[in-house]
C-alpha cells in the first residue's frame, strides 16, 4: 500500500505503513524556528543551544529520555518561559516579546489532564473556546459538531470528572485544537491510555493535521514516534538527532526505533 | 471583557457546585454567628470563693451574706483555716480566699480599722482580676453601709462623700454582644476572604488547569479579576446576611451609622483581603500549604486585632503590630459604624487599607 500526501509545500508518502517526508521544495514554509535556544537554571543547563524547524503541516516528534530537557524547550516555545539566550519564532511571533500573540495562535495540551473536572463537557468546551475569542455562534456550531465527533452526545451534559481517562484526553486534544490553531503542542499526551484509545487519538491528531494544523509532540511511545512525519530526539539538553523515522533508522543502522532512542539515549548522564 | 465573562460564570458554576465550600461559605458563618457572641462572654459569673472566717461574729457573717448575695460568687467552702482553703483552690476548686481575721467586729468597732486578706488564684488571669475586682467593690460597699450605721448612731453631720454615677453611652445596657457581634462578623468576612480565595487559586495549581490558563490568551489580571470578584461579591453578601437578618433578628442590632459608608469600607477591605489570599496562593502549591499559611496569619490577625482584647493595652510593640493589621481597622470600623454612627473624618484607616490593597495585590500579580 503506497499513497502520498502533499502537506505544506511539503510530502508524506506512506509506503507500507512507513512514513517519508521529503521537502521537494526550499520555500518550504517554518512555523516553529528555534537558534541556539537556551535555558539555564542556575548552573544547570536544561536546554543547551536548542537549534531546529518546525515546517507547516508536519506531525514533529519531540523525543527525549526524561529530563532531557523537552518540557523546557516546549515552554519556550510555548512563551510561557523566557529563554536565556538564543533566537526563536512560533507561528512567526517572537517567543520574547510577543507572547500574548503566540498564546492566541497556538493550542497546547499536558500530560496532566487539565480541562476542568468539575465543568461537564459542553461547559469545558464553551469556556475554552470563549476565553480563544470564538463568537457565540461559531461556539455553539463548533461544540456541536465536536461533541458529535467525539460520539459524546449523552455525555455532554456530564462532568468530565466522570468520564473514562481515554475519553478526556480526545476531548482535551479536541478542545485544544478548537480554535483552529496554526500549531499544537502535545506534552506527552497519549500517557497511561490503553493502547485502542491511543491509536484513536493519533486518528484525531492527523485528521486536525490534514486540516493544516501543524503537531509538535513529545512522547515516549516509541510507535508513536513512527507516526511522526520527522523526530528530534533530545539528549542532555541538546538535540542528537533530527530526520525522518526512516532515516534515523538507516542512520544508526536500527531495526527499529526503540533501538534508535536506546542507542542515543544510553549515553544519557542526566535523568530525573 | 468577553474573557471575563467567560472566566466569572466558569467561577461562579465551580463555587455552586463545590459540596465542600458551599456550606463553609454559607453555613457557617451563620452558625458562627449565633454561637460565638452568645458564649464569648466577659463577664465573669460563678467565681467560687472560700471563706475563712476566723472572728465568727456578726459582722463577718454580715460580709459573707453581702458576698454570696452579690450573684458573682459562689460559696465553695467556709472554714477556718487557711490551709483548709488553700487546698481547695489547689484542687481547683476554689478560685479566690477571703481569709477574716479575728477580732474582726472588735477591731472595727474599737479602731475603726480592720484588714481582710484576699488570696486570688491567678492562673485565670481575667477571671483572677475581675474576681478580685468584684470582691473589693463588694467590700468597699460593705464598708460604707457599716460606716452609715455608724454615723446615723452618731447623729454626726454626714461625711461628705464622692459618689460617681456613670452613664453608658452607645450600649447602654453594657450588652456584651452588640461588641461582639459586629467583630465577629468581620472576622467572618476575613475568613472568607483570605481562606476561599486562597484556596480557590491553589487549587487550578494542584489539578493543573492553571498551567492550561498559562497557555490561553488570558491576561493575568483577567484571571485575578476573575478569582476576586467572585468572592468579593460572597464576602459582601455574607456580610449582608449576618447584619441584616442574624445581628438584627437574633440580637436586635440595627446600624446606626451610615450604611454607605459601611459598605464601602467592606468592598475595600475586602480587595485587601483577597489580595492576601492571592499572595497566599503564590507560596502555596498544595491546599493544605495554602490552609497552614492562612491558619497562621488568620490566628495573628485574629488575636491582635482588638476583637478579644483591647490594643490599647497591649504592649507597645504589639499595639505597633495591632495596628500594621489590617483586621484591627475593620472591627473597629464595624463597631464604630454600627454601634456610634461614625462618619468618615473619625476613620483614620484608608491609608492603612491602602497599602495593604497594594502591597498584597502587587506581590499576588507579580509571582502569579
Amino acid at each position: 500500500m503506497e499513497n502520498e500526501k502533499k502537506i505544506g509545500n511539503g510530502k508524506l508518502k506512506v509506503e507500507n505503513g512507513e512514513n517519508t517526508f521529503s521537502i521537494f521544495n526550499s520555500q518550504l514554509s517554518t512555523v516553529i524556528k528555534a537558534d541556539k535556544l537556551t535555558k539555564r537554571f542556575g548552573d544547570f543547563i536544561a536546554a543547551n543551544e536548542v537549534t531546529f524547524e518546525v515546517y507547516a503541516g508536519e506531525i514533529f516528534g519531540f523525543l527525549g529520555a526524561n529530563g532531557a530537557g523537552k518540557t523546557t524547550a516546549m515552554k519556550m516555545l510555548c512563551g510561557l518561559s523566557t529563554p536565556s539566550s538564543g533566537n526563536a519564532t512560533t507561528a512567526g511571533f517572537d517567543v520574547y516579546r510577543q507572547t500574548e500573540q503566540i498564546k492566541k495562535h497556538i493550542g497546547y495540551m499536558s500530560q496532566k489532564f487539565s480541562l476542568y473536572e468539575d465543568l461537564t463537557v459542553i461547559e469545558n468546551i464553551q469556556f475554552f473556546g470563549g476565553i480563544y475569542g470564538l463568537s457565540d455562534k461559531h461556539l455553539k456550531e463548533k461544540s456541536n459538531e465536536l461533541i458529535e465527533t467525539l460520539g459524546l452526545k449523552n455525555e455532554a451534559k456530564k462532568l468530565v470528572a466522570s468520564l473514562p481517562l481515554g475519553w478526556k484526553q480526545k476531548l482535551a486534544f479536541s478542545v485544544a485544537v478548537l480554535h483552529e490553531p496554526k500549531i499544537v503542542f502535545l506534552d506527552e499526551p497519549t500517557g497511561g491510555v490503553d493502547p485502542v484509545t491511543r491509536r484513536q487519538f493519533w486518528d484525531l491528531i492527523y485528521q486536525a493535521a490534514d486540516r493544516g494544523i501543524t503537531i509538535f509532540v513529545t512522547t515516549h511511545y516509541m510507535d508513536e514516534a513512527e507516526y511522526c512525519n520527522r523526530i528530534s530526539i533530545m539528549v542532555d539538553g541538546v538535540i542528537e538527532a533530527l530526520d525522518t523515522p526512516a532515516n534515523l533508522k538507516q542512520q544508526y543502522s536500527a531495526t527499529s526505533m526503540d533501538e534508535v532512542f536506546y542507542k542515543l539515549a544510553r549515553g544519557a548522564k542526566r535523568s530525573e | 471583557m468577553r474573557t471575563l465573562k467567560f472566566l466569572l460564570r466558569k467561577e461562579f458554576k465551580q463555587i455552586f457546585r463545590n459540596k465542600g465550600l458551599l456550606p463553609m461559605i454559607f453555613v457557617a458563618p451563620v452558625i458562627q454567628l449565633l454561637i460565638l457572641p452568645l458564649a464569648a462572654d466577659y463577664e465573669v459569673k460563678g467565681i467560687n470563693i472560700s471563706i475563712v472566717d476566723h472572728d465568727h461574729s456578726t459582722y463577718s457573717q454580715q460580709l459573707i451574706s453581702k458576698v454570696t448575695a452579690s450573684g458573682y460568687f459562689q460559696l465553695a467552702d467556709y472554714g477556718n483555716s487557711f490551709q483548709g482553703a488553700f487546698k481547695q483552690i489547689e484542687k481547683d476548686k476554689s478560685d479566690l480566699i477571703l481569709e477574716i481575721p479575728q477580732g474582726f467586729e472588735k477591731n472595727l468597732a474599737r479602731e475603726s480599722h480592720e484588714k481582710l486578706f484576699v488570696a486570688v488564684n491567678a492562673i485565670n488571669g481575667v477571671k483572677a482580676g475581675l474576681g478580685g475586682a468584684y470582691l473589693a467593690q463588694i467590700i468597699s460597699d460593705y464598708n460604707n453601709d457599716i460606716r452609715m450605721e455608724w454615723v446615723q448612731q452618731l447623729k454626726f453631720n454626714p461625711i461628705p462623700q464622692i459618689e460617681v454615677t456613670s452613664s453608658n453611652w452607645f450600649n447602654p445596657h453594657l450588652n456584651y454582644r452588640f461588641f461582639m457581634v459586629p467583630g465577629i462578623l468581620a472576622v467572618l468576612i476575613t475568613m472568607i476572604g483570605a481562606y476561599m480565595c486562597a484556596l480557590n487559586i491553589v487549587k487550578e495549581k494542584e489539578t493543573g488547569t492553571i498551567e492550561q490558563i498559562n497557555v490561553t490568551p488570558i491576561k493575568k489580571y483577567q484571571f485575578v479579576l476573575g478569582k476576586l470578584i467572585p468572592f468579593w461579591i460572597i464576602g459582601i453578601f455574607i456580610f449582608s446576611v449576618g447584619l441584616f437578618i442574624v445581628a438584627r433578628w437574633v440580637y436586635g442590632i440595627v446600624p446606626v451609622g451610615s450604611l454607605l459608608l459601611l459598605y464601602g469600607y467592606m468592598s475595600l477591605y475586602l480587595v485587601a483581603l483577597l489580595g492576601l489570599g492571592l499572595l497566599i496562593s503564590t507560596f502555596s502549591d498544595t491546599q493544605q500549604q495554602a490552609m497552614s499559611i492562612t491558619f497562621f496569619f488568620i490566628m495573628i490577625f485574629m488575636l491582635m486585632s482588638g476583637l478579644f482584647t483591647s490594643i490599647d493595652s497591649m504592649p507597645t510593640w504589639a499595639y505597633y503590630i495591632a495596628r500594621l493589621n489590617p483586621v484591627t481597622y475593620f472591627i473597629e470600623v464595624v463597631r464604630m459604624i454600627v454601634l456610634k454612627e461614625a462618619v468618615c473624618r473619625h476613620q483614620k484607616s484608608f491609608p492603612d487599607h491602602g497599602w495593604f490593597c497594594c502591597v498584597s495585590e502587587w506581590f499576588g500579580n507579580l509571582e502569579l
